[in-house]
């Protein structure tokens, strides 16, 4: 059977869900190789055999978190050439795209960025993408070397397939490229505890309806009641009431979760193209008039500082 | 020493207009206006304050399109950009990633540059990975997603603010840098600006200006092929209630219903 590269997103060892989803998606084109690179890279090997790694090719080196992307894309070349696989999985994030992206220029690919499906095809493998905001759904391929595919969160279920995860170190030697943008410092995010926002399976966001920082306590509330993640709208962002990692839309992150709850945003394009391949939609909001209401499932016209806390409250009595 | 500064920039549809596929699955330019894409705008700003930063700086912005790239560019130029270039070629229209940016690195070797400027993505194709794409079609160092950037002493430095971390990065000049809609307000063309824009060159190169192939671009030279575009049939409409001092239990009723509570 094919091999497929799959490419490992963890924090220290620990292997983030959209990887997990990936390898669903990978046992249907062929069996599953993960790479995982950096510290706490064989750290991962038994929950990647649990999801159906074969193999867990790993490499740790300074260079990973001291330059840039390119060490990477090294490692993963490196990989690449070691398999010889019929495709490379990569979960979409910023950062992963560029490395999907720099990998496919020098392995001679075509790449397809943010699937939200992957089948086999008879042509190789054929991703299912969003495009114009969600307005249009289409099927592509790559057509010329081995194809390269980034795939969005959310997209599969996490399937548990025992297979070994036999971990294997990968030797990799870096170009003097590797070392061409130096991190100089890092500053972690501080941790809020919820989950975060790309892989959240429910997300509550607040628009301009917030009206004011001190006002995001009832989003979070609401949130939390629900295990959700915290998401905000360009102008809610735009007038500081809310973190910019936190932003949903075109110029901030894309989310597709099972439920998306948006309180107080009206539903501009730009905001509706990071989210409306959510699966379940509600809003809540004053303006009966507000697009937001055309894409949703369930909408309530009235004020969200009335709605949202007796929501919450039901929520919680409910869980009781 | 004169700094170069190459800005990438990108023709697209409006997207508050009714976007579409054409029949041969391309973008569909014919039906929807087009504007400077509004990330690209951040990208221009930042080139524009870099090179007042410098004692000496050109800025030249780029693209690939058709004829009505130039629109795009104007705008450029008219926020102050110096010159401009436009690669206009019919053999191009249709290509993906790939082979666009196999373009825009020809044409950049050839204007010749210190820095490369583009947006975080375009607001069409939203890949974002064009600005990497570049970067190692170039062989220079890629500083990215900077949300901060500085350029001082043939170093370029910035802000790049990740998902778990926030990254101080640093890379001698020629360099590739992209930028989020965090680095700055652009700024708004003045009357000066949009009639000085007028009196600025504007090269135009096809692809036998740059050695490029018809083979290699457009349709038949990129490396992905679209099998299907369809549009996403329209979401039935969803229930909405009025809250009259109930809605936020009739909505909590809704998510048990969908078992999410």
């Amino acid at each position: 059977m094919a091999e497929i590269l799959v490419y490992v997103d963890h924090v220290d060892g620990a292997v983030r869900k959209p990887t997990l989803e990936l390898l669903t998606l990978a046992r249907r084109i062929g069996e599953p190789v993960a790479v995982a690179l950096g510290n706490g890279a064989a750290d991962t090997a038994a929950v990647l055999g649990e999801h159906g790694a074969v193999r867990v090719l790993t490499a740790e080196a300074a260079e990973f978190a001291d330059y840039l992307v390119v060490p990477k894309v090294e490692a993963l070349q490196a990989a690449y050439e070691a398999v010889s696989p019929a495709a490379v999985l990569v979960p979409s994030s910023a950062e992963n795209k560029e490395i999907a992206a720099r990998l496919a220029v020098r392995i001679g690919s075509g790449i397809i960025t943010d699937a939200v499906d992957l089948e086999a095809g008879a042509e190789g493998p054929v991703a299912t993408q969003s495009a114009f905001a969600a307005s249009y759904t289409t099927k592509s391929r790559v057509s010329k070397g081995t194809p390269v595919i980034t795939v969005k969160p959310n997209s599969a279920p996490v399937e548990a397939a025992p297979a070994a995860g036999a971990v294997e170190a990968l030797a990799v030697t870096f170009s003097e490229k590797a070392h061409g943008t130096k991190v100089t410092s890092r500053t972690a995010r501080e941790s809020t505890g919820r989950p975060e926002l790309t892989e959240a399976a429910i997300v509550v966001s607040g628009g301009r309806g917030v009206n004011g920082a001190e006002n995001f306590a009832i989003i979070e509330a609401l949130a939390d009641s629900l295990g959700a993640a915290v998401g905000a709208s360009r102008a809610a962002v735009d007038a500081g009431w809310y973190p910019h990692s936190n932003q949903v839309g075109q110029t901030g992150k894309s989310v597709s979760p099972q439920l998306y709850i948006a309180a107080g945003i009206s539903g501009a394009i730009q905001h509706r193209a990071g989210m409306q391949t959510s699966k379940t939609i509600v809003a809540i909001n004053k303006d009966a008039e507000a697009p937001i209401f055309d894409l949703v499932d369930y909408g309530v016209v009235g004020d969200l500082f009335d709605v949202v806390p007796v929501l919450t409250q039901e929520v919680q009595a409910r869980k009781g | 020493m004169s700094l170069r500064i190459v800005v990438c920039v990108k023709y697209v549809p409006d997207a508050t207009g009714d976007r579409k596929f054409a029949d041969d699955l391309t973008v569909d330019r014919e039906d929807v206006d087009g504007l400077l894409s509004e990330l690209d705008e951040y990208a221009v700003e930042q080139a524009l304050q870099i090179a007042e930063e410098a004692d000496d700086a050109e800025v030249t912005v780029l693209t690939v399109g058709p004829e009505d790239a130039r629109d795009a560019l104007r705008k450029a130029l008219s926020m102050g950009a110096d010159k401009a270039v436009h690669v206009d070629d019919e053999s191009i229209h249709g290509s993906d990633v790939m082979a666009t940016s196999l373009v825009l690195a020809k044409a950049i070797e050839k204007t010749g540059y210190d820095l490369v400027i583009a947006g975080m993505a375009s607001t069409d194709g939203t890949m974002g990975v064009l600005p990497a794409i570049l970067a190692e079609r170039l062989g220079v160092p890629q500083v990215t997603l900077l949300s901060e950037v500085k350029v001082e002493d043939g170093k370029v430095t910035g802000r790049r603010d990740g998902d778990t971390a926030s990254e101080q990065l640093e890379a001698s000049l020629p360099a590739v840098v992209s930028v989020t809609d965090q680095s700055g307000e652009a700024r708004y063309p003045s009357f000066k600006g949009i009639m000085a824009a007028k009196k600025k060159p504007v090269e135009e190169l096809e692809l036998d200006d740059l050695g490029l192939d018809e083979g290699e671009v457009g349709l038949e030279g990129s490396w992905t092929a679209v099998d299907s575009a369809d549009e996403r049939p329209a979401r039935t409409a969803g229930t909405i209630v009025k809250d009259e001092g109930e809605g936020g239990k009739q909505l909590a009723e809704f998510l048990a219903s969908q078992k999410f509570i």
